[in-house]
């Protein structure tokens, strides 16, 4: 099956109920190969940790055998008056395998650590990279809560697999093979019992492996629905406050708390008939053991030294299948991990970087939409925002842009923000279609503040500073001086190092909405696209932003969508928009003069002024 | 929040301790899990025992009779232990599940129940790892660790004493070497709680990240500001990672130490057995029990090792979890607090200063305001004056530093919250929108709403957008509604304040992102609904001004003026500053065409 063909391709199958086999398949394939192009850097360290392993498991290995040693020549020595020598020799050698084993064990430790760190710095680094890189189509389908849950549960999940199993893995495969072999040379008869349990064993494995990859996919879902619903209802506090919507939260979180309890359940269940079942086996081999072997003790076919090694080395023989039984637990819960996280980096972005980026060295800020055709949802027919759209700014004019509510306003402006691209036709820049900048050439040509005045938690400063990262304290100041940011902002307690708590909750609507106009000015694009970023303004505020974008705009292409018309005095030019098509299209005193949907909404607006 | 002091080992243990009450319920299945677990440990040490008496009895003596029973009994103690294993796990998937089940509902009702003070400096990413990583820590140790580390130590002392029943001697050397694993511990725990505190807490900043990266993944898109957020991330992981490798570090060097005890002991019984048996003092027999004896200790104290690091861990998860309980909620109902029934809708503010927790600067000083019953005041002020603070007050999402606020004579902190938001609804100047239906995001708490009802607000605030959706009412909008427009999300957060029609509302600027005419529209329903409502309006326009019967000015915290729109137009000149339309277009800009008045 190729990757391209599959239905599960991407986060397709997180809302599955039912995944099939060929689906599986796939699934698992791709986590695996996840898994393995972490590991890929870590080859050597991998092996030399490895070589650690095996090397404490050998020294591991000659304690059983020391004591047999011991028992059977030792003691005889003495009782043979021939003194200590060989029980001394003995206790050393163990003494020296003890301190080797634990020496080994530190260096596993530290390495393996290191190792699995390094993977999960990785793996986060990976994922977080891609996420962002991913388009908004995605973003506006794959709730923050999800990318949470992606980003923390997940990837400790994977975290506790690789603290536990690198040790256990080589041990364990080793004893088996070791002391299988062993066991063989000591006593082929008796080895041949412990083969028995095999195939029992192998079956145990299958049938877990089957069902407990259905169960922890499931783990992994209800969990990421736990967090989304916990992150975002927790987000909006106010709303669920004032509204008082804790108790219907409190229902549905107690809801998916409950699925994920069920999802959680039915693994465990799993393991509880699992690993005892292991253990069972073990015991009843080890059982069987103790019988033959001592059948064949007291027949005189083997030593008494011999049924003991035997029965010591068995619980070593069982133990690590016990623990592998755990590994593999650990394991399958990883790779429902790992399904998640390599279907969020199989996510393509719609929005692709270019293969052969163009530059744009200094933009001028021309900008033309060539026969662009565009919907939010490229399947509907009915879902067309722009139908076919053309149109040429040149450098340096202002245009504002109006009309009604869902006439494709904000659309536009996010086609020239390059937040979607149009399934026909092209935007360029200065000649060059958006699509072949790169994402830093885009963002130093074309700004866009939006609606959504969003801060992050941090300093005012630092939020203004989000335009320009290597911007100075002074021209941070500057810039929110010159948009008229600078009074309130010094009025804060702590002035421009005051923390905006989170979203900038510490600040009014309108006060967020003036750093983010100061942040834009402070990036100092060549294109400047406002989109609704005075509606929070008090009048006073408006006006000193109005008067600073006079001075900014000068020698800048601006896109201004409002749809209070004051913004429009400043404009060179007004485009009216109509079910996404340009309906209008002059200088503003023209437009007014005439008899159309402009004149008339100016019109209604003066009125509005009273 | 994320806390870089360092925690005291014992209050750790303390919020560890604490947690019993949740354990409580579960007393019997414990119970049955301990004993399930004994009995698993005992199977394992019977059946080395058992292997002894073959090879002191039958063996020895070249007779198959006793081996048989021998025999059936091994395997006998075997059956047992897997299936008291089994039982031990199949009765933990129910008690601990359902026990971090309902800590994680306790949590997130509490956290409900904190007011939007601490949700403005809370970080989500922190409280999600709380309510997940941190919970499961809890509820592993719990539900195993504890279990374990009673079964060990049991185990411990019991073969002590059966190595003391075999020769004293040596049973005495194997229960000396107690005595170092205890000061290591102490040692260890000492490091390791602080580094466990950090790493949880890294966790928490790292999700905090991730959180805010993805909620504000337009605004980073808009100033392609990809690579700074992407640093930001880096630094966090790369603290976390840090931090983990320094816990890797104290792990390594405890467990490696902690496993050579029983190899240690191993050799010096096989030394010292071995003479005493070359001596006659211990048969042959008796030394091989003894070995094996002491090789089923080697578990238990490699075990204790990691049963101690997640004692550790979830102490500090334990910790974490507190510092939400053991917030109280700063605004809540007070004891003997009423059901605000039937109200007029008299709404009055008497004094009422107000700062933000934490900070010492008034943002309200002495605001005296009355509303009466089915009057609209409109609220106008400077950005920054205060006027989102005052209507936060009103549904009690802030409580008032001094004074009071009072409907139909009663403060507000007398009367039940939900009563009380009941009576007021509020739509915020940000229309916060859940990843829910419309429906559900117009009810929100009304859940009992009717369609009539809903119908209706649709109607009022021109929301009719929302019949076009692809499933109408049923769809699901995205997260904070970011599909929608922004005049859209406005309507959408207005219906659901006039939804049910409630005696009071407090609307913060609620046109502002409307296009003029669906604002003349949105106006001319709102009025009809306003004649009836006791309503305070925070207004930026004249146009929204107009909706109410009386304006008052708010600056710099403080009301300079109360009148009417024409009153205070006339006679203030700060008003007419902030509100004219004629100052719209001052001297540097020119006059739109026909904009003369």
């Amino acid at each position: 099956m190729t990757t391209a063909e599959s239905p599960w391709r991407g986060v397709a199958s997180e809302d599955a109920a039912e995944i099939s086999v060929a689906g599986g398949v796939f699934l698992r394939e791709r986590s695996r190969r996840l898994l393995r192009s972490l590991a890929r850097p870590h080859k050597a360290a991998l092996w030399t940790v490895a070589g650690a392993v095996l090397l404490q498991n050998a020294a591991g290995m000659a304690g059983p055998y020391l004591i047999a040693v011991g028992i059977d020549d030792g003691i005889p020595q003495i009782l043979a008056g021939d003194g200590p020598s060989t029980l001394f020799i003995v206790f050393g050698l163990f003494m020296l395998s003890a301190v080797a084993q634990g020496a080994l064990r530190w260096f596993f430790f530290t390495r393996s650590g290191y190792v699995g760190q390094a993977m999960l710095f990785q793996l986060r680094r990976r994922v977080f990279n891609h996420l962002q890189g991913l388009s908004l189509s995605f973003h506006e389908k794959y709730t923050s809560g999800r990318v949470i849950s992606r980003l923390t549960s997940d990837v400790e999940t994977i975290g506790e697999l690789l603290d536990e199993s690198l040790d256990e893995l080589v041990m364990a495969v080793l004893s088996i093979v070791s002391i299988g072999v062993i066991l063989l040379v000591l006593d082929a008869p008796l080895a041949l019992v412990v083969l028995l349990s095999f195939p029992l064993l192998l079956l145990m494995f299958r049938w877990f492996g089957k069902n407990s990859t259905l169960s922890y996919r499931r783990t992994r879902e209800t969990v990421a629905l736990l967090i989304v619903q916990f992150a975002e209802s927790l987000g909006g506090i106010r709303a669920v406050q004032a509204f008082r919507r804790e108790p219907r939260n409190q229902e549905i979180f107690e809801e998916v708390a409950d699925d994920y309890k069920a999802a959680n359940r039915r693994a465990w269940q799993l393991i509880a008939v699992f690993e005892p079942g292991i253990m069972l086996l073990g015991n009843l081999t080890i059982g069987a053991v103790l019988l033959y072997g001592g059948y064949r003790t007291i027949s005189g076919e083997i030593e008494v030294g011999v049924l003991v090694a035997f029965l010591l080395y068995l619980r070593r023989f069982f133990a690590p299948m016990e623990d592998l039984s755990v590994l593999y637990n650990s394991f399958q819960s990883a790779t429902a991990a790992l399904e998640k996280l390599s279907g969020v980096l199989e996510e393509s972005a719609t929005v692709p970087a270019p293969a052969y980026p163009r530059s744009l060295e200094s933009p001028q800020g021309t900008v033309h939409f060539d026969a662009v055709r565009f919907g939010y949802r490229s399947d509907a027919e009915a879902a067309v925002v722009l139908p076919r759209l053309d149109l040429r700014i040149p450098a340096g004019q202002t245009v504002a842009l109006v009309g009604a509510t869902g006439a494709g306003k904000s659309t536009l402006a996010r086609l020239l923000a390059r937040f979607y691209d149009p399934h026909e036709g092209s935007v360029t820049v200065d000649g060059v279609d958006v699509r072949d900048l790169t994402d830093a050439d885009l963002r130093r040509a074309v700004v866009m503040v939006t609606q959504e005045s969003f801060l992050f938690s941090g300093s005012v400063a630092e939020n203004i500073a989000l335009g320009s990262p290597s911007a100075s304290r002074a021209d941070i100041e500057q810039a929110a001086q010159a948009i008229g940011a600078h009074e309130f902002i010094t009025a804060l307690p702590e002035g421009y190092d005051t923390d905006v708590r989170k979203r900038g909750g510490r600040l009014s609507a309108g006060q967020r909405q003036l750093v983010s106009f100061a942040r834009a000015f402070l990036a100092d694009p060549a294109i400047l696209i406002l989109d609704e970023a005075t509606s929070s303004l008090d009048v006073p505020s408006e006006r000193l932003v109005q008067r600073a974008l006079r001075t900014i705009l000068t020698d800048r292409t601006a896109l201004i969508i409002a749809h209070r018309l004051s913004t429009v005095e400043i404009a060179d030019r007004v485009l009216v928009m109509s079910d996404g098509r340009i309906v209008e299209d002059g200088a503003a005193a023209d437009l007014i003069g005439g008899s159309g949907a402009f004149a008339d909404l100016h019109q209604a607006w003066l009125d509005s002024l009273v | 929040m994320s806390a870089d002091q360092p925690v005291p080992a014992a209050r750790s243990f303390r919020s560890l301790w604490r947690l019993r009450s949740y354990l409580a319920p579960y007393k019997g299945q414990l119970l049955v899990m301990g004993v399930a677990a004994l009995f698993t440990v005992f199977a394992e040490l019977a059946v080395p025992l058992v292997s002894a008496r073959v090879i002191d009895g039958p063996v020895a003596r070249g007779e198959t009779s006793g081996l048989w029973a021998l025999g059936a009994l091994a395997i006998a103690f075997g059956i047992g232990e897997a299936v008291f294993g089994f039982v031990r796990r199949w009765v933990q998937s129910f008690c601990m599940l359902d026990m971090e089940t309902q800590l994680r509902n306790d949590l997130y009702a509490h956290l409900q129940r904190l007011p939007v003070a601490y949700h403005d400096r809370a970080q989500t990413g922190q409280l999600v790892t709380r309510a997940t990583s941190d919970l499961t820590t809890i509820r592993r140790f719990l539900g195993f660790g504890v279990i374990f580390l009673i079964v060990n130590v049991m185990l411990f002392a019991v073969v002590t004493v059966l190595l003391f029943r075999l020769y004293w001697p040596l049973g005495l050397v194997v229960a000396l070497s107690a005595i170092p694993v205890v000061l290591m511990t102490m040692s260890f725990e000492r490091e390791y709680i602080v580094a466990s505190r950090q790493c949880q807490d890294l966790e928490g900043d790292v999700a905090t990240v991730v959180e805010e990266s993805a909620v504000g993944i337009r605004i980073i898109k808009a100033l392609g500001r990809r690579r700074q957020i992407g640093a930001r991330f880096l630094r966090e992981a790369r603290r976390l990672r840090t931090a983990s490798l320094g816990k890797v570090r104290i792990l390594a060097k405890f467990w490696s130490i902690l496993d050579l005890v029983p190899q240690v002991l191993l050799g010096v019984v096989l030394l010292f057995g071995a003479l005493a048996v070359s001596r006659g003092d211990l048969s042959l027999g008796s030394l091989v029990a003894f070995v094996a004896l002491v090789v089923m200790l080697a578990w238990p104290i490699e075990a204790m090792g990691w049963i101690l690091a997640i004692g550790q861990e979830s102490a500090t998860a334990a910790d974490r979890l507190y510092d939400v309980f053991d917030t109280e909620p700063a605004v809540q109902d007070t004891p003997g607090a009423r059901d605000l029934a039937e109200v007029r809708g008299l709404l009055r503010f008497e004094e009422v200063s107000f700062r933000f927790p934490g900070s010492n600067q008034n943002v309200l000083s002495n605001v005296d305001l009355t509303i009466e019953p089915g009057e609209t005041v409109a609220l106008v002020g400077a950005t920054g004056s205060g006027k989102t603070a005052l209507t936060a007050l009103v549904p009690r999402l802030y409580d008032v530093t001094s004074g009071r606020i009072t409907i139909d004579g009663v403060d507000i902190r007398d009367v039940t919250l939900s009563s009380l938001r009941r009576v007021v609804a509020t739509a915020f100047e940000d229309p916060t929108l859940f990843s829910a239906s419309v429906r559900e995001n117009l009810a929100l708490g009304r859940i009992d709403a009717t369609d009539a009802e809903i119908a209706e607000a649709i109607d009022i605030a021109q929301a009719g957008f929302v019949y076009e959706l692809p499933w109408g009412l049923a769809t699901r909008i995205g997260e904070q509604g970011l599909s929608l427009s922004g005049g859209q999300r406005q309507r959408l957060a207005l219906a659901r304040a006039v939804l049910g029609r409630p005696r009071v509302l407090v609307l913060d600027d609620p046109l502002s992102a409307l296009d003029v005419y669906t604002e003349g529209l949105v106006e001319e329903a709102l009025r009809h609904v306003l004649a009836t409502t006791t309503a305070l309006v925070v207004a930026h326009r004249p146009s929204t001004v107009l909706l109410a019967d009386r304006v008052a000015l708010l600056s710099g915290g403080r009301i300079t003026a109360v009148g009417t729109h024409t009153e205070l137009l006339d006679t203030v000149p700060a008003y007419r500053q902030i509100l004219s339309a004629e100052a719209d277009f001052d001297d540097d800009l020119e006059l739109p065409v026909g904009a003369s008045r």
